[in-house]
C-alpha cells in the first residue's frame, strides 16, 4: 500500500494518455528476426525491429535520418540496417556506418535507438528516457516461460484505446453478458470482489463457490479428471502491473476441496496473460497468452486452448471497436463509473501518477 | 536516444551573464516556450552583425526546470566572424532570437565506457554529459585541454565533479594532450570495440584524434564528434575569392565566412547545414594562392590534400605561419558554374 501523494483522479479520461518512461512489448520473440526488419508502432514510436549477428534484437527510429524513409522496408545487413531508398547504413546504436556518394560519415548522421529487453517470450522497449530504462522493471510474466507451465497466445490489433483493454480485463463481470457461451454464468456479477492496491499494482479478488462449471471450464476439468461431474469452486484473481500487463490466475476445482484456502490440488488452474501496447491514442496491440500448469505434454490442449481463448476474446474485440466508435461521435458525453469499476480505476489513478511524473496530461492529445 | 531536428524559432530573455573565465562569458537564456534541452543539444542563435543576420550555434552546458534556464557559454574569439563579440555584449534583459534545443550530437546507451574530449571552449558541449555519465553510474573519463587554466572554462568545477575521473591537460604548464598514447590506451584496453568517444574542440586537435583513432582500427561510428566549422588550421585571415565563370572576384573579410561574402555579393549559392558537414556547398577550385583552410568534416584527408574541392560554408584561403606578413591576401579561384 501506498499513501496518497497527489489528489485522486475522478472524472475517468476517455481517450487516456500512455507513459512513455515504461516497457512495453513491441512483438513476440519470433516476430523479431536477422532476416527482415519488422514495422510496429509503440507508444507513439515508429520502430523498426530487427536482430544483430549475435541474436540481439535491436530498435531503432522507424525513419532514416536523411529523408526520412521507412527503416523498416530496407534490409538487415549483419549488425546493420540499410535503408531502402538511398542506402545509408547504421548500426544498432543508430549510427550510421556509411553514406552513398562520400568518403565521409555526417557526424550528426544518427537515428534513436530504444532500450531493449527480450523477456518472457517478448520483445520489451523502452521508448521514454533512456537513463531511466531499468531491465528489473519489465513487468513480471513469469508464466510465460516457466517450465511448470504450458501455452501460447497471440496478437490482437485492437482499435481503440489501451486504457479500455484494461478497463475489460480489470473487470470480469462483462463475462456474463460478453461471453455467455464459454465463460460466462450469472454467480459472476453475483459474487462479491475485493480490490487492494500497491503503487505499481492492483488486484482484484473474485471467489464463486459451490457453482457449474462453464462449458470452458467443465471441459477443462475433463482434460484433468475425466468424466468429471458436480459442482466447482471458481476463482478469478486479476493482478494488474503498471503500465499494462494483467495476468489473471483462472481455475476452478472441485467444490469444497479447499481451493480457496489455498489446497488447488483438485482442480485446473490457467493463468490468462495480457500485456497491452499503445499503438496510437485509438489503437492498441494486444498480446495475450493462456497458460496452463496440468497435461504440460499435450500440444492438442495448447492448441485448443489457444483457439477456444480467441473465440473468447473476438467477443471482446468487437465489443471494444464498437465501445470506441461509440466513445468518439458522443465526444460530449462523459464517462460514469459502476462499483465494478474499482480495479480499473486504481489503474488509472497509477497510470495518471505516471503521467504526472512525466509531465504528461492524462487525456491524450487528439 | 532523442535525436531533435527540428528547427524552431522564439524569443530567449538573458537572465544573467558573468565572466566565466578569462575571455569566456556564460549567459542564461529563459526560452519563451521552454524545452528540456537534452545532453549534447545546441541552441542556434540570429544575430545582426553590421546589417548582416548570421546564425551561430552554442551547445547548452545546462538546462534547468525543463529548459527554462539554457545555459550557453561563450568564448571571446579575436579572429571571430562578428558572433562572439555581439554576444559579449549582451546584457541582463536583452532579448534574442534563438532555436529551441537542436539535437545532432547524441549521448549514446549502452557502451562499456565513454571517453570525453574537450579542448578549450568545447567543454561546453561535454558538460551535461558528463554530469548525465555520472548519473548513470557509467565508467567515462573526461578530457580537457586548453592553453591555460586561466581560459579554461568550467574547470575547477568540473574537476571537483568528477575526482578523479578528469585528466588535465594544460599547455602553458608543458603537460600537453598526447592524442597517441590517449587512444593507443583506448585501442589497447579490453573494451576497446566498445568505447564510445565524444570529442568537441579545435579542429586540428579533432584531426589528430581522428586519424589516430583510424590508424588503430577502432569503430568509426564510436567516433562522435561535433564542430560548428569555426575553428582551423590558421587564424582566420582576409582573403579573395576569384569566380572565372561570374567574371567577379569578391574580398572575404576575417569576421565573415567565404559563403556569406559571396551571397553578400549577390551570388546564388546552395548550402544546407552551414558547418562543415553536408557537403551542399562543396565546389571545385580551380586555383589557389596560398593554403586552404578546409575546416569541414565532409572532405576527407585525402580529398582535402588534393586542394581540388572546398566547403564554402567553412573553408577559408590563408597565407597561414609559412608566409608570415606577406602583402597581398591569399585567394582562391572557384569553378561555380
Amino acid at each position: 500500500m501506498t499513501t496518497l501523494d497527489s489528489p485522486p483522479v475522478t472524472a475517468a479520461s476517455k481517450i487516456f494518455n500512455f507513459p512513455r518512461n515504461a516497457w512495453y512489448v513491441a512483438a513476440w520473440d519470433h516476430e523479431v528476426t536477422a532476416k527482415q526488419p519488422l514495422a510496429r508502432t509503440v507508444a507513439g514510436r515508429p520502430l523498426a525491429l530487427w536482430r544483430n549477428s549475435d541474436g540481439r534484437a535491436v530498435a531503432l527510429a522507424d525513419a532514416c535520418w536523411h529523408r526520412l524513409a521507412p527503416l523498416s522496408k530496407g534490409k538487415v545487413l549483419g549488425d546493420e540496417i540499410q535503408c531502402p531508398y538511398h542506402g545509408l547504413r547504421y548500426n544498432s546504436a543508430g549510427r550510421c556506418t556509411g553514406m552513398p556518394a562520400q568518403e565521409t560519415i555526417n557526424p550528426s548522421a544518427i537515428v534513436p535507438s530504444y532500450p531493449v529487453v527480450e523477456r518472457y517470450r517478448y520483445v520489451w522497449v523502452w521508448v521514454g528516457d533512456p537513463d531511466l530504462a531499468d531491465p528489473d522493471t519489465v513487468p513480471d510474466m513469469e508464466q510465460m516461460d516457466s517450465p511448470e507451465w504450458a501455452g501460447d497466445g497471440e496478437t490482437i490489433y485492437a482499435p481503440c484505446n489501451y486504457q479500455l483493454l484494461l478497463d475489460n480485463l480489470m473487470d470480469l463481470t462483462h463475462e456474463e453478458f460478453v461471453h455467455s457461451s464459454s465463460i460466462g454464468q450469472d454467480e459472476l456479477s453475483e459474487a462479491e470482489f475485493e480490490v487492494s492496491h500497491s503503487d505499481r499494482g492492483v488486484t482484484v479478488t473474485r471467489w464463486m463457490r459451490d457453482i457449474d462449471a462453464p462449458p470452458f471450464w467443465l471441459k477443462n476439468m475433463r482434460d484433468r479428471f475425466p468424466g468429471f461431474e458436480g459442482k466447482v469452486d471458481r476463482w478469478q484473481i486479476i493482478h494488474f502491473e503498471a503500465p499494462s500487463t494483467i495476468r489473471i490466475d483462472v481455475g476452478v476445482a472441485k467444490a469444497g476441496t479447499g481451493a480457496p484456502e489455498g489446497d488447488r490440488s483438485q482442480g485446473v488452474n490457467g493463468f490468462v496473460m495480457n500485456t497491452i501496447t499503445p499503438e496510437t491514442a485509438r489503437t492498441s496491440h494486444y498480446f495475450w497468452a493462456f497458460m496452463r500448469n496440468y497435461r504440460l505434454d499435450s500440444q492438442t490442449i495448447t492448441t485448443q486452448l489457444r483457439q477456444g481463448v480467441h473465440g473468447v476474446f473476438g467477443e471482446d474485440e468487437e465489443m471494444l471497436a464498437a465501445q470506441q466508435q461509440a466513445i468518439d461521435a458522443n465526444p460530449d458525453h462523459e464517462f460514469y463509473s459502476l462499483n465494478i469499476d474499482a480495479g480499473g480505476m486504481w489503474v488509472r489513478r497509477i497510470l495518471d501518477r505516471m503521467l504526472q511524473a512525466e509531465g504528461l496530461p492524462a487525456a491524450a492529445a487528439k | 536516444m532523442a535525436v531533435n531536428t527540428q528547427t524552431w524559432w522564439q524569443q530567449g530573455r538573458v537572465a544573467e551573464c558573468d565572466e566565466l573565465a578569462e575571455g569566456v562569458r556564460r549567459i542564461v537564456l529563459c526560452p519563451d516556450r521552454p524545452v528540456h534541452a537534452a545532453p549534447g543539444t545546441h541552441v542556434d542563435l540570429r544575430l545582426d552583425l553590421d546589417g548582416h543576420v548570421r546564425k551561430r550555434s552554442y551547445s547548452v552546458v545546462r538546462s534547468e526546470d525543463g529548459g527554462r534556464r539554457l545555459t550557453i557559454s561563450v568564448q571571446l574569439a579575436p579572429s571571430s566572424r562578428g558572433g562572439s563579440r555581439h554576444m559579449h555584449g549582451l546584457c541582463v534583459g536583452d532579448v534574442v532570437e534563438m532555436t529551441g534545443p537542436v539535437q545532432s550530437f547524441p549521448l549514446g546507451v549502452g557502451a562499456d565506457r565513454y571517453v570525453l574530449v574537450a579542448g578549450g571552449i568545447g567543454i561546453t558541449a561535454l558538460v551535461a554529459m558528463a554530469d548525465t555519465l555520472r548519473r548513470r553510474g557509467a565508467d567515462y573519463t573526461l578530457v580537457l585541454a586548453g592553453r591555460s587554466r586561466r581560459v579554461m572554462a568550467y574547470l575547477d568545477h568540473l574537476v571537483y565533479t568528477h575526482g578523479d575521473r578528469v585528466r588535465v591537460f594544460v599547455d602553458d604548464e608543458d603537460v600537453r594532450l598526447d592524442v597517441e598514447s590517449l587512444v593507443g590506451e583506448i585501442a589497447g584496453s579490453p573494451g576497446a570495440p566498445r568505447t564510445e568517444m565524444y570529442m568537441c574542440g579545435p579542429i586540428r586537435l579533432m584531426d589528430a584524434i581522428r586519424r589516430s583513432w583510424m590508424a588503430h582500427e577502432l569503430p568509426e561510428p564510436n567516433l562522435r564528434f561535433e564542430t560548428f566549422g569555426s575553428s582551423g588550421a590558421w587564424a582566420a585571415e582576409d582573403f579573395v575569392v576569384h569566380l572565372p565563370q561570374l567574371d567577379r572576384s569578391v574580398r572575404v573579410g576575417k569576421d565573415s565566412s567565404m559563403l556569406d561574402a559571396l551571397e553578400d555579393a549577390g551570388v546564388d549559392v546552395m548550402w544546407d547545414c552551414r558547418k562543415g558537414e553536408c557537403g551542399i556547398c562543396q565546389v571545385k577550385v580551380l586555383d589557389v594562392d596560398g593554403r586552404i583552410d578546409h575546416r569541414d568534416v565532409f572532405l576527407s584527408q585525402q580529398q582535402k590534400e588534393a586542394y581540388t574541392s572546398l566547403c564554402l560554408c567553412v573553408a577559408r584561403a590563408a597565407r597561414g605561419e609559412s608566409e608570415p606578413g606577406s602583402a597581398d591576401p591569399a585567394a582562391v579561384t572557384l569553378h561555380l558554374p
